[in-house]
């Protein structure tokens, strides 16, 4: 299952983080929130509009855009 | 003599940080602003046993990249300001993360002691701590602290002390990044500390950073050029021979992504994430399997996918609802008790222009100042409330998808809902967005929602020109023109005016938590204080002019006493713009009374009937602010004939007031808010001009069109 990203993990669903693509700040964010390769997360939920989604990681919640999540590949 | 001591408060947004600081400084305390940004700086001071201890509470920051602009004022404090210790909070429910700026004050090189926050929180949900262990891993002190109960604030204070004179006994630790990098880093250290000396001998207040001749900070900089930092990269380029080191920098980077295949700022986080890993892994248990936590089950409600949306239309209805319905009684106490303060000065002082001054110019400037009072204390009540509980994140989680179409976060949707109530809430609301350039998009746009002091001219304005089968559709579509032009705006400003890369929305969703009633009133007191003393000063010179403009010249050319009110307006300065203007209004279908009438709008909107009543020279101005119909009948008539005015035209009319500069008060508020003129200046001129354009689009396109002619 290579090139899945955070972005197709449904609610309820565990991975583990492979890497984070994108560049600049977004991505340096996204590592500074945690979200480092190895990490693991589960896909809380989607917002009622379908976007952006809600994740748990290191016992804690987070909340991302899609866009932001397709850049997170997981494992 | 006391001894004097400077900390600073660092810590996650979430940790509790702003408690803690309300607990050491109680109300002894004062917020400015960082000189260049609009961060906001907080300083308070206590004493403790033989010291004088000065807080700055540095902004919430996760990491002290150059990520925003909070981030690189965090960390130019400690650079810069030197405190004697850094005490960073941290949320020990959410160890892992928080420790990660822990990691980098302590690259740094102050003492930094920890504030082990929200303990009772995290050992409710099954965490056990070894806070030795702890800190001898991390090479801080450690402080159990529950700030919402004031524990440990005593302990914190006796640990800073300790700290700042320098009798901490725990031996000294740094995060050890992997061997690869540890040498590219001492590579560029090397060469960076033969350059700072240098750089001080030849200019010696090139930049603060770079006075600091310490290995700390040199290693700091080499990391942060490594992991390709904007802020520092700039100020280490405008060092001359500062070639060397940049060149250097671009080596160890490129080796650096050769042998790993990867961005140099991976590993620099990776290496912390490693750190803190190891750390918690021998200093923290887990009793219990990690449990559905309450913030996760409320979560299961409140975020869920078919009741999310209208529990939170629902929240929105109950802050609008407290906002405006229970502040408006006490708004009218405001306004009869200056009116009876108005009228008792006329009647205890002679007439003239002196007590014209103080009746219309001064307790009317005053009074338009105050009356906004219970509306704002109110709003930051419930703001603060939503803030402290954690639920405008979740707001703005719920929103963000439709306001992310125009540009804008999830977060703008609460400033401009308020917006209809009062721009100046609204405008004070959107500090509750972190980032600037969305913040002052939104700030920009609100005015466009159209507010309550513009509905009383709406519907006068309908009574007297359209047939009332009509009146609720032609209001609606005002209101609906204001909500697109605001959504156009918003999408026009992030493109053209403030253009940039988009931001992330990578947000937390901190667990909820009861909010303290003291934190709460602090927060709304604040805010308050702020706007009177800021935004009033402005305010109220503005209502002095404006009075001026209407007031003066008192006689005409001859130097004799106008007769009658409307020919005085007429010939005062605000009557002379009026006739300047006319030309430039005249193809929206405006005469020059219309022109002084929306010069008087720019002290209040609901002022620009009463203007328009005294022009047209209708005695009871008061029946016609009632819309009693008589009134509105001689209104439409004398509209009608002295300025030739259709549906047409007062539909145009209704557009231009929806648009154009809402009121001073708003310039006000802008300014203190964006610190400086430029933006209210640039709000005013954009409004104007937008205003224009609407109105002569609709005016000539109606009139080719005859519709409401």
């Amino acid at each position: 299952m290579s090139g899945r990203s955070l972005k197709d993990l449904e609610p309820g669903q565990k991975a583990r983080v492979a890497k984070v693509s994108g560049i600049g700040s977004i991505k340096r964010r996204i590592l500074d929130m945690g979200l480092v390769p190895g990490s693991e997360i589960e896909m809380e939920r989607y917002a009622p509009f379908g976007d952006p989604v809600e994740i748990k990681l290191k016992g804690y919640h987070l909340s991302l855009r899609k866009e932001e999540a397709e850049n997170i590949i997981l494992e | 003599m006391n001894q004097e001591i400077t900390i600073a408060l660092a810590g996650n947004p979430n940790s509790g940080k702003t408690t803690i600081f309300n607990n050491m400084t109680g109300a002894r305390q004062h917020v400015g602003n960082y000189s260049g940004v609009t961060v906001e700086r907080k300083e308070g001071s206590l004493k403790h046993k033989d010291y004088d201890i000065k807080v700055i509470d540095l902004p919430g920051t996760y990491s002290l990249t150059a990520y925003s602009p909070d981030e690189v004022v965090a960390r130019n404090v400690i650079i810069e300001e030197k405190p004697d210790v850094v005490v960073n909070v941290v949320d020990a429910s959410n160890l892992e993360r928080n420790l990660y700026l822990t990691t980098q004050l302590k690259e740094l090189g102050v003492p930094v002691v920890v504030a082990m926050n929200m303990t009772d929180m995290a050992e409710a949900r099954g965490m056990t701590f070894d806070y030795q262990l702890l800190s001898q891993l991390l090479g801080v002190e450690i402080v159990r602290t529950v700030g919402t109960k004031n524990m440990g604030t005593r302990e914190l204070l006796d640990a800073v002390i300790k700290a700042a004179s320098g009798r901490s006994e725990i031996p000294e630790k740094q995060v050890r990044y992997s061997n690869e990098l540890e040498e590219e880093i001492s590579n560029v250290q090397g060469l960076i500390a033969g350059k700072s000396t240098a750089a001080i001998e030849a200019a010696p207040c090139v930049d603060s950073l770079l006075s600091e001749t310490s290995d700390y900070l040199n290693r700091w900089l080499a990391l942060k050029l490594i992991e390709n930092d904007k802020d520092v990269l700039k100020k280490i380029e405008s060092l001359r021979g500062s070639e060397k080191i940049l060149e250097q920098v671009e080596k160890s980077q490129d080796h650096l992504r050769k042998i790993v295949g990867e961005d140099p700022e991976l590993l620099v986080v990776d290496g912390r994430y490693a750190f803190i890993r190891g750390a918690c892994q021998e200093a923290l248990t887990y009793t219990q399997e990690d449990r559905i936590s309450i913030t996760e089950k409320i979560d299961k409600i409140l975020l869920n996918r078919v009741l999310g949306l209208p529990i939170f239309l629902g929240i929105m209805w109950l802050l609008f609802q407290l906002t405006f319905t229970i502040g408006s009684p006490p708004m009218e106490w405001i306004d009869s008790g200056f009116t009876v303060l108005g009228e008792w000065i006329s009647n205890h002082m002679t007439e003239g222009l002196v007590q014209s001054l103080i009746v219309d110019g001064i307790i009317g400037g005053v009074g338009g100042v105050v009356i906004f009072l219970p509306n704002i204390i109110l709003l930051f009540m419930g703001i603060a409330f939503l803030e402290d509980t954690g639920y405008m994140s979740r707001a703005a989680f719920v929103m963000d998808k439709i306001m992310h179409r125009v540009g804008l976060h999830g977060k703008s949707f609460i400033p401009m809902l308020i917006g209809f109530g009062c721009t100046i809430p609204a405008i004070l609301a959107t500090r509750t967005l972190e980032n600037n350039r969305d913040r002052l998009v939104t700030m920009l746009v609100s005015p466009l929602m159209s507010c309550g002091a513009r509905l009383p001219v709406y519907t006068l304005l309908i009574a007297a020109f359209f047939h009332e089968s009509v009146a609720g559709n032609v209001l609606f579509s005002i209101y609906l023109i204001g909500i697109i032009l605001a959504l156009m705006m918003a999408k026009v400003l992030k493109k053209w005016v403030l253009p940039g890369e988009s931001e992330p929305f990578v947000m937390e969703l901190p667990a909820y938590r009861l909010p303290t009633l003291k934190s709460v009133l602090i927060h709304m007191w604040e805010r308050s204080w702020l706007y009177l003393k800021k935004a009033g000063t402005i305010i109220l010179a503005a209502s002095i002019v404006l009075w001026m403009l209407f007031t003066f010249p008192m006689v005409d050319a001859q130097g004799n006493k106008i007769a009658s009110p409307s020919l005085q307006m007429e010939q005062s300065y605000a009557g002379q713009v009026g006739h300047a203007i006319e030309p430039i209004i005249a193809p929206l279908g405006f005469d020059w009374r219309t022109g002084v009438a929306l010069v008087a709008g720019f002290a209040a909107k609901e002022v620009v009937v009463s203007t328009m009543g005294t022009l047209y020279s209708i005695e009871d101005s008061e029946a016609l602010a009632d819309e009693e119909e008589g009134s509105v009948k001689s209104f439409a008539d004398q509209a009608r004939e002295q300025s030739g005015y259709t549906p047409l035209s007062a539909y145009v009319l209704m557009l231009f007031i929806l648009i154009y500069v809402p009121c001073m008060a708003t310039v006000g508020v802008l300014k203190r808010e964006t610190n400086g003129w430029k933006w209210p200046a640039f709000m005013v001129g954009y409004t104007l001009v937008l205003a224009w354009v609407v109105c002569f689009v609709v005016y000539q396109g109606g009139l080719w069109l005859g519709i409401g002619v």
